[in-house]
């Protein structure tokens, strides 16, 4: 997808052994940089996204044509400020967009893999990841920060590299995801599943792509990202475009129309396969498991700051989860700091105008700054 | 800043631990972490004070002192500061017991409801006293548990606690408290200052 865009690519010589077992190597990262890195090479920050993000933080997406994921928080004179800080974020592996995945071609077979690529997992992205500072020239991060499964990566990436960040934000996420976190990823991938166009993700990506699966799980997916408060406020039962209901099955509700249209700017930018690879890595994240059932044992090597944010309307990734972050770093005397903000947005929040949020980023990182 | 932050100053050495167990704005932790190169934690349950604590660059976790003591293993800290708050929980001796299991030593402060205000605006009017250090009204206040520095001095006696310094504050001046002028402090302190230790 998207190869003909003049994306920024590393490619990768060092081969990466895989959590499944396989080993890849000469595979292209994607990534994006912000700002300057300064000759201390001591303000660079680390961004990871999240499932259905992209290494274009901030700015203007080429792909969508619409402003980066991440726009309100990072950008000039932003939380995290492009002024002062040099932000690097990559797409994962397993993505869509320019990174190794599922919709590359096998070198082997010269055939576009599918369900053929290797299953990654959050250990697998963070370490392929963790090339792109080599190649930057980067000891150490001043921070690493991301929201939802880019926490997840953070937690990864600390737990791998302890001494490469000063400072390590995970934000409305989860060290271990759960029985409801895997429900809903297994509904979407069921979705895609359904339609027929998938076909066991042996797809073209002309005129047989599985839209319509996809759709529906990237609809799924997005109620979990808001709260039912949020929904009320913003929809509650307001009619899309008509006056009465119509008793048929058109979307009647805005609530439907708004979900319809969700769904299908979603597969203009986003591969069915890379939807079920990346969720299967979030599915498999179990960082305690990991440290045998020790959660404190993945961050008992590094002598970073720590700061969690959660968010009170998350359902998602709730305050208790995040919390239990919080417990495990606090358990082996660790510098951790925790908010949580209140907030109707739900999951969706740490990527929305919530000023609260946006300035307890901004005064943590600038702070912890100066006292570098 | 307050008296009452200076003299828990003065009881804390350079370099230590230290947790601040209900840090509000952050105001003493701030003083101690630039003053006396303290590694310094709070606990606050107010969100908003949690973000002027973020603001000042401390390390804050949001949190509930009667819930979340527990995820502090023991001696962790070398002191736990309690300032104003034990009146506030629901088991006032529960959280003594948790902040002596967390720190090594506990600093907590009481305001004092033996103070001679506080008797005489109870004898003369027959209300609810209402301070500077007591502001609010019986049906507005956080406050469940009030006591007395004798009252204290007291329980910290009953559960076999070592009292290591025992101070009275009365607006500018500070003395210290023993078993002799108990009853006068009780009477002439608006605030009890106790350095304790399990």
């Amino acid at each position: 997808m998207n190869t003909e865009l003049n994306l920024k690519t590393l490619i990768v010589k060092k081969p990466l052994k895989l959590d499944c077992g396989k080993t890849i190597n000469d595979f292209p990262i994607a990534y994006e940089t912000y700002g300057t890195l300064n000759e201390k090479k001591d303000n660079a920050i680390l961004v990871f996204h999240a499932l259905t993000g992209d290494q274009f933080v901030t700015g203007l997406n080429p792909i969508t044509n619409k402003d980066g994921w991440w726009s309100y928080a990072v950008g000039p004179d932003k939380a995290i400020d492009t002024k002062k800080y040099f932000v690097i974020c990559s797409n994962v592996i397993g993505g869509c967009l320019g990174s190794f995945g599922p919709s590359h071609k096998d070198p082997v077979t010269q055939k576009v893999f599918g369900t053929n690529f290797p299953v990654i997992t959050i250990n697998d992205m963070v370490n392929a990841q963790n090339n792109l500072l080599d190649h930057l020239g980067i000891d150490k991060l001043f921070s690493v920060v991301g929201g939802s499964m880019g926490g997840m990566q953070v937690l990864q990436f600390i737990s791998n590299f302890p001494d490469k960040a000063k400072t390590v934000i995970p934000i409305a996420c989860t060290s271990s995801h759960s029985a409801q976190n895997i429900a809903f990823n297994e509904l979407g991938r069921q979705a895609i599943a359904a339609d027929s166009n998938w076909n066991e993700g042996n797809y073209n990506f002309k005129d047989t792509i599985p839209n319509k699966g996809l759709a529906v799980a990237r609809m799924a997916a997005h109620i979990t990202y808001l709260s039912k408060k949020g929904l009320q406020e913003k929809f509650g039962r307001k009619l899309q475009e008509r006056e009465d209901l119509k008793f048929g099955f058109d979307a009647d509700f805005q609530i439907e129309s708004y979900l319809r249209y969700q769904g299908s700017v979603f597969v203009d930018r986003f591969d069915a396969n890379s939807y079920l690879y990346i969720t299967r890595a979030m599915d498999y994240f179990d960082l305690s498991k990991q440290f045998n059932g020790n959660l404190s044992n993945a961050f008992k090597e590094s002598k970073a700051k720590f700061f969690i944010i959660s968010f009170t309307s998350d359902w998602l990734y709730p305050t208790q989860e995040n919390k239990d972050i919080v417990i495990a770093l606090n358990a082996i005397g660790a510098d951790v700091g925790f908010v949580e903000i209140e907030s109707d947005k739900g999951h969706d929040s740490f990527l929305l105008d919530v000023p609260d949020f946006l300035s307890a980023l901004k005064n943590f990182l600038d702070k912890s700054y100066i006292e570098n | 800043m307050k008296n009452e932050f200076k003299v828990i100053a003065d009881l804390i050495e350079k370099d230590k631990k230290v947790l601040d167990v209900g840090c509000a704005d952050g105001t003493l932790m701030k003083f101690l972490k630039d003053n006396k190169n303290i590694n310094i934690r709070g606990l606050e349950i107010s969100k908003d004070k949690v973000q002027k604590c973020i603001a000042k660059g401390l390390t804050v976790i949001e949190g509930n002192a009667e819930k979340d003591l527990i995820q502090f293993p023991d001696k962790s800290f070398d002191y736990v500061v309690l300032s104003q708050t034990l009146q506030a929980f629901l088991n006032p001796e529960l959280v003594i017991n948790e902040l002596l299991r967390v720190g090594k030593k506990a600093i907590v402060t009481i305001p004092n409801f033996g103070y001679w205000k506080i008797r005489l605006h109870l004898l003369i009017k027959g209300t609810m006293p209402i301070t500077k250090t007591l502001p609010d009204e019986w049906y507005n206040t956080p406050n469940l548990h009030m006591c007395t520095i004798k009252d204290f001095v007291h329980f910290v006696k009953s559960k076999n606690l070592k009292i290591f310094k025992s101070i009275a504050l009365n607006n500018e001046n500070v003395s210290s408290i023993n078993d002799a002028n108990l009853g006068v402090k009780n009477l002439f302190a608006d605030l009890g200052i106790f350095l304790i230790e399990k």
